[in-house]
């Protein structure tokens, strides 16, 4: 059987939730029947970063192996084939996210200097001192600090969504928070720190009311479940590859054709220009305008195969399966005494930070990692989050596709050594 | 099973980390500094009320963070009040050496009875990256008696 056909037998022929088999499934990922103090890894940093499955592994190699050149610069047959392959991938991104052209799909570095993009060039560009940015208090730092940076040089006005005690995202707070002024709302789709889904159509719906572009942070939701750019109707959807079961040091930045083509360059170099004198440069249309220098070629080679890994998974199935393990996962957490669970949103991605009385949540990683369970533990590069709940560091299960409610098992017991030591 | 987190999790050491001693201000500390271990959230002020001799009359210490980082501040100021400031520098480059190396030799004028106080929390060898929690206190020690300013140390600037 060759790389991913696991995975497309694992759903094929069904199209009910029960076909998504995860013993399969698990095949795809050689890291899987890697053991860690012995024991076998049950890998629950997924919202962190997120394994890769051979097909994408293979990819990459392959590329490597059999037709890497330069992209768009050599006349020769290798660069041809490596332009197609990267090209291909981006019409792979498009269609995932079903992005109405494929020029409006820029590979960046990873979502965050996709934010700075955003920030740097629209926001430099078309914000003026004493217009308002939105944010919500459930940011990451990725889509907080770059917009301080642009309220530190142009004199603009950063506001924050909250959150209510359950970590939900509220509405009408965020309602009164919009006025006239308000010129970009940068939101996140799926809170990293809680597992919040926030309600992005009707964010954006509010938004568009009052004149303001929409940005939104999709990390944590493209892994989890299906996107539609249009439905959602925002103007920028960013999102990295890492996390997608795709390589490092590749993310996407999409935005709407007419905004991105009105947006100054982010950075000058080869490849973004139609034409360079002394005097005088001007610039190519998106994506090109906003790809200086060489890209990440095999990255990108490697995004395409993740994404048609999960495509062939199905986002639908992928997402039931989740739910099922956070459903799970929350009920067995939920009857230990001394544990509460940060992020108890009625519409919530497959994530579960917690805190235990006994045990400070670096303490709770230690003892998870030497049972084989790796968490993340600490802020979540969402300090803001943990200010809100009065907490320094949560510890968090962040669950992914190839995840078993064997593996929720093996977490719960290991907290439960915890308890041994510090109860 | 779990040798590694027994010899980390000593009683002792959960016992201090519960249960820290010396835990409160000091008003008229003469050095004090700010500790902060951003990637954890582990962060606490260390004072201290050195004499004109350079003896550490009295030293206490508060903040918040993991079992580790709070039991090695505990056990810290139980080990260092009454000692001069230059044997508390010496004592904090021995313990350094102890949770980074196994063949610690910084560590040969001090007594066995510190030394089994200070060797309590070396198995923190085995988990590199709570190092950082074990030495937070430490570090922010130094940096209190080197300024006689109210200074900020954090474990992001290369520290160990």
């Amino acid at each position: 059987m060759t790389p991913g056909q696991s995975a497309l037998k694992a759903v094929a022929g069904n199209n009910s939730t029960a076909a998504f088999d995860v013993e399969r499934v698990r095949q795809d990922f050689p890291i899987l029947r890697e053991t860690v103090y012995g024991r076998p890894l049950v890998y629950l940093d997924n919202g962190a970063s997120a394994q890769k499955p051979r097909i994408v592994i293979d990819s990459m190699t392959k590329a490597y192996e059999t037709y890497y050149a330069n992209v768009h610069r050599g006349v020769h047959k290798l660069s041809q084939t490596a332009t197609d392959a990267f090209e291909a991938a981006r019409e792979k991104v498009a269609r995932f996210i079903n992005a109405p052209s494929v020029d409006e799909v820029i590979f960046t570095r990873g979502a965050t200097e996709a934010i700075n993009l955003v920030a740097a060039t629209y926001g430099r560009a078309f914000l003026k001192p004493g217009d308002e940015v939105v944010i919500s208090h459930m940011e990451h730092h990725s889509n907080i600090v770059p917009w301080q940076l642009l309220r530190d040089e142009k004199g603009i006005v950063l506001k924050i969504a909250p959150i209510d005690d359950e970590g939900g995202f509220v509405l009408d707070a965020y309602e009164k928070l919009l006025s006239p002024k308000t010129k970009i709302v940068a939101i996140t789709h799926v809170s990293n720190a809680l597992g919040t889904i926030t309600p992005m159509r009707e964010i954006v719906r509010l938004a568009h009311a009052r004149g303001a572009r929409v940005l939104v942070d999709g990390c944590q939701a493209v892994p989890h479940m299906p996107v539609d750019v249009q439905a959602l109707g925002a103007d920028f959807y960013v999102f990295s590859s890492h996390k997608l079961y795709g390589p490092t040091g590749i993310g996407v930045l999409w935005g709407r054709l007419d905004l991105l083509n009105s947006m100054p360059p982010y950075q000058g170099g080869g490849e973004m220009i139609a034409s360079v004198s002394f005097e005088k440069t001007t610039y190519k249309n998106s994506p090109h305008r906003f790809e200086a220098g060489t890209p990440a070629i095999v990255e990108a080679v490697g995004l395409g195969a993740a994404v048609d890994y999960v495509s062939a998974l199905g986002l639908d199935n992928i997402g039931a399966h989740e739910s099922g393990l956070l459903a799970y996962a929350t009920e067995r957490l939920s009857r230990i005494d001394g544990l509460e669970i940060h992020g108890r949103a009625k519409d919530k991605a497959a994530i579960v930070a917690f805190v235990m009385k006994e045990a400070h949540a670096h303490d709770i990683g230690t003892i998870l990692d030497r049972a084989g369970v790796a968490v993340r533990a600490g802020h979540h590069c969402a300090q803001p989050v943990m200010d809100r709940f009065g907490v320094a560091a949560t510890a968090r299960a962040s669950f992914g596709l190839y995840n078993t409610k064997k593996e929720v098992d093996t977490l719960v017991d290991a907290i439960g050594v915890v308890k041994e030591f510090f109860g | 099973m779990f040798d590694d987190l027994r010899e980390l999790y000593q009683e002792v050491i959960l016992d201090h980390g519960k249960r820290p001693r010396n835990f409160r201000c000091i008003a008229d500390a003469n050095r004090q500094a700010h500790g902060n271990n951003p990637i954890c959230g582990d962060m606490l002020v260390v004072y201290l009320a050195v004499d004109g001799g350079g003896v550490i009359r009295d030293l206490a210490f508060q903040g918040k963070g993991c079992a580790i980082s709070m039991a090695s501040a505990s056990m810290m100021t139980e080990i260092l009040k009454g000692r001069s400031v230059a044997e508390a520098e010496k004592l904090f480059r021995c313990f350094h050496e102890m949770c980074t190396k196994d063949d610690a030799k910084t560590c040969e004028n001090a007594d066995q009875d510190t030394l089994d106080r200070l060797s309590m929390l070396s198995g923190v060898r085995e988990f590199p990256v709570r190092v950082k929690c074990a030495t937070l206190a430490w570090h922010t020690m130094h940096a209190a008696v080197e300024s006689k300013q109210p200074v900020e140390v954090s474990t992001e600037r290369g520290q160990v």
